[in-house]
């Protein structure tokens, strides 16, 4: 598949070719974009993507449904009226629902099924790292490929042996200091700090110079009002990163908060407003480099498609996942809609899980990053080779 | 290096056991690294720190009148000031006071094995701030029933705290009602408001979280058998008459009937039937199992060695669950002692191994503001696992450098008053500092850059 008359491994390895390498970076999809939101804590897809047009939909949620307000998608479905900028997005064939889609873990419990999620595994501690990780390594092999995910802490889904970057907000480090190269030199043997400072340190500059910094600050004392805004400024960050020259090109970012167990409709709008702001964020960060991206929204698990006691949900199975990106090809509803009727419930409780959350991510990987069906099934979702990636997405 | 052993045990003793040396405690602990740790296991528990003499009720009662108070002025002048704002703020002004005193007590305690103890204990049952109904009960939380149960039987600190009013709010027990229950009929015959039915969370959390752990062997059968179980235990209403004690047992709300858990039959004994269920679990040897690995992991490594989870677990089971043998266990057993430092610091364990090492004390929110930064905001795990417990979430490349950021600004402090930096570092790490660390320190421009130096070398990164 590579464009060059000889591979780089038929001239040895180890041997500097720079011009090699920039041909070789040449052959990775030029400057494509792939950033994935997780969203913790078990996110309603009933809330996120309400199937008004569902008969047992109302019967089920009660006071939880949704009403007028909704953002209507189709016949059947209908956006939560904080997710605006989603739906301009859905409107105009950059946004699209996946209405029932699920990890392989049936545990409901937030901490396997974030697991599972997040390494890309048939099961719980079936992997060390995260498949956005293993699946940068692969990309790496045909050229250069940076990977950062935002946050004080770096996600599952990232870590593993493929170096990845991490950035939050806060002050730019004294580039005038001695410390940075003297630590450097006091960590040349520490595998764990070594390099994780050197990748910091480079990520830090790419800051300065993109002006992130400034836009990404936020107050750590920010309460739900001021949610939106703190939100949109991450996603503008996170865009500054992915146009700079040497940026990175695959990203992730964590949101908190989704398990509303009680008083869900007071709980859930604030949490899904800052979803959409990231994503207005990034979208009008991003500019014309909107066009090359491809961004994809999940949760461990869904929620009871009954709300319970407390007027939350408890933990469920199926979830609604969220894909947008101007690369997308437009369309309707990604997988099939198994329907609230009560045979069709799994396990009489929750939204059946008709669409492995890995079909999903295998389509965009394969058809927007250019990774084959081989690497798939064995590297980045391991012993998946059953799992068919979903296509005609990009 | 050939450090003398017994030199490089009370470095581990007071850097892995403890929360970092104080200047001097290295030398205390000299002696006898053994007996030193020991010495800081107590019936009593560990210390309280101050909540302004402030119970969890005096905070429940606190909390609900003042929102009641914010959201009748809001409906009276129709706008001004948001009454949520206004409700988060007092909470921020209450929590804030008790998060410095925690702090407080971390930096100052002679016996950093007991409060690491208790912080561990903590952590496992955590109760977050996250949900502001529970924000200004966290501190008297972990002041009633974490902090004296801890060097007690397991079974009684799991009763104390998933009972405590912080728990039933956090995992929102107070709410649950038995789906058959008189309550119930009522409530959802009279149609008045939405219907009253079962919360699964606590229940949950507490086979997952706090005993039998995710691979107990317990089903979705089980979790909603024990919710059921669990119905009627609640908080006194806001209208209902003050007591001592919020928490009551509502028999109407309780879900009828015997239940079971786990193979075990619980017959229909109300407020006795989940009691009953909590002292199972308590004494299952998957408890057991469960967590002393995970003490096995926060003490020692990520990936403990088997043989010594074996010991704790020997211990846990000879006792019955008593944690005082569990914690001389962990420091009679040989495998605690390696000499490689292999556990990350969190950034708690940092910034108070930090201040520890530096003595003098913080001003103000100056730590809470440094724990904010690298992501472990006091009381604020992100969920009710906790906060994470190895390297990985934490040695994150932004991470570093933010920490970097924090021990110049340490360093740039606390520079001025050392006296000789290379003493400093022998003081702070004793045997485990490395030839190559003290000779950067010895070679800094100035006594702000070896102060950093010090904070960011691996072995103080590391316990």
């Amino acid at each position: 598949m590579s464009p060059l008359p000889i591979s780089r491994r038929a001239l040895g390895a180890g041997l500097a070719l720079p011009f090699l390498a920039r041909a070789a970076h040449a052959a990775l999809p030029a400057r494509r974009r792939f950033v994935v939101i997780v969203c913790r804590g078990g996110m309603d897809g009933l809330s996120v993507a309400a199937p008004l047009g569902d008969p047992d939909y109302r019967p089920l949620r009660g006071a939880l449904a949704l009403g007028d307000d909704a953002l209507r998608l189709d016949s059947t479905f209908a956006l939560h009226p904080q997710l605006t900028a989603i739906h301009a997005l859905a409107r105009a064939g950059q946004a699209r629902i996946a209405p029932a889609a699920a990890t392989p873990d049936r545990a409901r419990s937030h901490f396997e099924a974030q697991d599972v999620l997040e390494t890309g595994a048939g099961g719980v501690y079936a992997a060390p790292s995260g498949w956005l990780n293993r699946a940068v390594g692969a990309l790496a092999r045909q050229g250069k490929v940076e990977a950062l995910s935002v946050g004080a802490t770096a996600p599952l889904i990232l870590r593993g042996p493929a170096p990845a970057g991490s950035w939050s907000p806060g002050r730019t480090i004294d580039a005038a200091a001695r410390l940075p190269s003297l630590l450097q030199e006091l960590y040349r043997e520490d595998p764990l700090l070594g390099p994780a400072l050197a990748r910091g340190l480079a990520t830090e500059t790419l800051a300065r110079e993109t002006g992130a910094g400034a836009r990404g600050m936020a107050g750590p004392r920010a309460g739900p009002a001021q949610g939106r805004e703190v939100a949109r400024g991450l996603g503008e960050a996170l865009a500054g990163f992915l146009t700079a020259p040497e940026g990175p090109q695959i990203a992730a970012v964590s949101l908190d908060g989704f398990d509303t167990h009680a008083n869900q409709a007071a709980a859930i709008a604030p949490r899904l407003a800052a979803l959409d702001a990231l994503v207005d964020g990034l979208h009008a960060g991003l500019g014309p480099a909107w066009g090359d991206t491809v961004v994809l929204a999940v949760t461990e698990f869904g929620r009871t498609a009954r709300a319970n006691g407390t007027g939350g949900t408890d933990h469920g199975t199926a979830s609604t996942a969220l894909v947008l990106g101007g690369a997308l090809k437009p369309g309707g509803v990604i997988g099939d809609w198994p329907t609230l009727r009560r045979q069709a419930l799994f396990e009489d409780r929750d939204v059946y899980p008709a669409l492995d959350l890995r079909s999903l991510e295998k389509g965009l990987l394969a058809e927007h990053l250019g990774l084959d069906r081989r690497t798939l099934d064995t590297l980045v979702f391991p012993d998946s080779a059953p799992v068919k990636p979903l296509t005609g997405l990009v | 290096m050939a450090a003398n052993p017994r030199e490089l045990d009370a470095a581990i003793a007071v850097t892995r056991f403890g929360l970092g040396a104080q200047p001097g405690e290295i030398a205390a602990a000299r002696p006898d690294p053994r007996g030193w740790l020991k010495a800081q296991i107590r019936p009593s528990g560990a210390e309280t720190f101050d909540t302004g003499g402030e119970t969890s009720a005096v905070r429940l009662a606190e909390f609900r009148a003042y929102r009641r108070a914010r959201v009748m002025a809001e409906s009276a002048d129709g706008g001004g000031a948001d009454p949520a704002e206004a409700v988060r703020r007092f909470v921020r002004e209450n929590a804030v006071g008790d998060v410095q005193n925690r702090i407080r007590l971390a930096l100052q305690s002679p016996a950093g094995f007991r409060e690491r103890w208790a912080l561990f204990w903590a952590n496992h049952f955590t109760v977050s701030a996250v949900r502001i109904q529970v924000a200004t009960l966290v501190g008297p939380y972990e002041n009633e029933a974490i902090r004296p149960r801890v060097f007690g039987r397991f079974a009684d600190l799991l009763a104390a705290a998933e009972t405590h009013p912080a728990m039933l709010l956090y995992l929102d027990q107070a709410q649950s009602v038995g789906p058959n229950s008189r309550a119930a009929r009522v409530r959802n015959r009279a149609g008045a408001g939405r219907p009253a039915g079962l919360n699964e969370n606590l229940a949950r959390e507490i086979l997952e979280l706090h005993t039998v752990g995710i691979d107990g062997g317990y089903t979705q059968a089980d979790v909603t058998e024990f919710a059921r179980a669990l119905t009627g235990l609640s908080l006194a209403r806001p209208d209902e008459p003050a007591t001592a004690d919020p928490v009551v047992f509502r028999a109407p709300a309780h879900e009828p009937g015997g239940r079971t858990v786990m193979g075990r039959h619980y017959p229909d004994s109300g407020e006795a039937q989940a009691t009953a269920i909590l002292a199972d679990l308590a004494s299952h040897p998957q408890t057991a199992r469960f967590v002393c690995r995970k003490i096995a992991r926060h003490f020692v490594a990520d990936d403990p060695p088997p043989a010594l989870t074996a010991r704790l677990e020997a211990a846990w089971l000879a006792s019955g669950g008593d944690l005082a043998r569990v914690a001389e266990a962990l420091v009679d057993a040989p495998e605690a002692w390696d000499a490689r430092p292999s556990k990350f610091k969190t950034p708690y364990e940092f910034v108070v191994s930090s201040y520890r090492a530096l003595g003098g004390a913080p001003r103000g929110p100056q730590v809470s503001q440094a724990l904010n930064t690298l992501g472990q905001r006091p009381f604020g795990a992100p969920s009710p696992k906790g906060w994470p417990d190895d390297a990985a979430p934490w040695a994150a490349s932004d991470a570093l450098v933010k920490r970097m950021q924090v021990a110049q600004a340490l360093g740039a402090a606390a520079g001025p008053r050392v006296a000789e930096p290379a003493s400093l570092a022998e003081a702070a790490l004793g045997a485990r500092l490395t030839p190559a660390s003290a000779a950067a320190i010895r070679r800094a421009e100035s006594r702000a850059e070896a102060v950093a130096l010090l904070l960011m070398t691996p072995e103080f990164q590391r316990r």
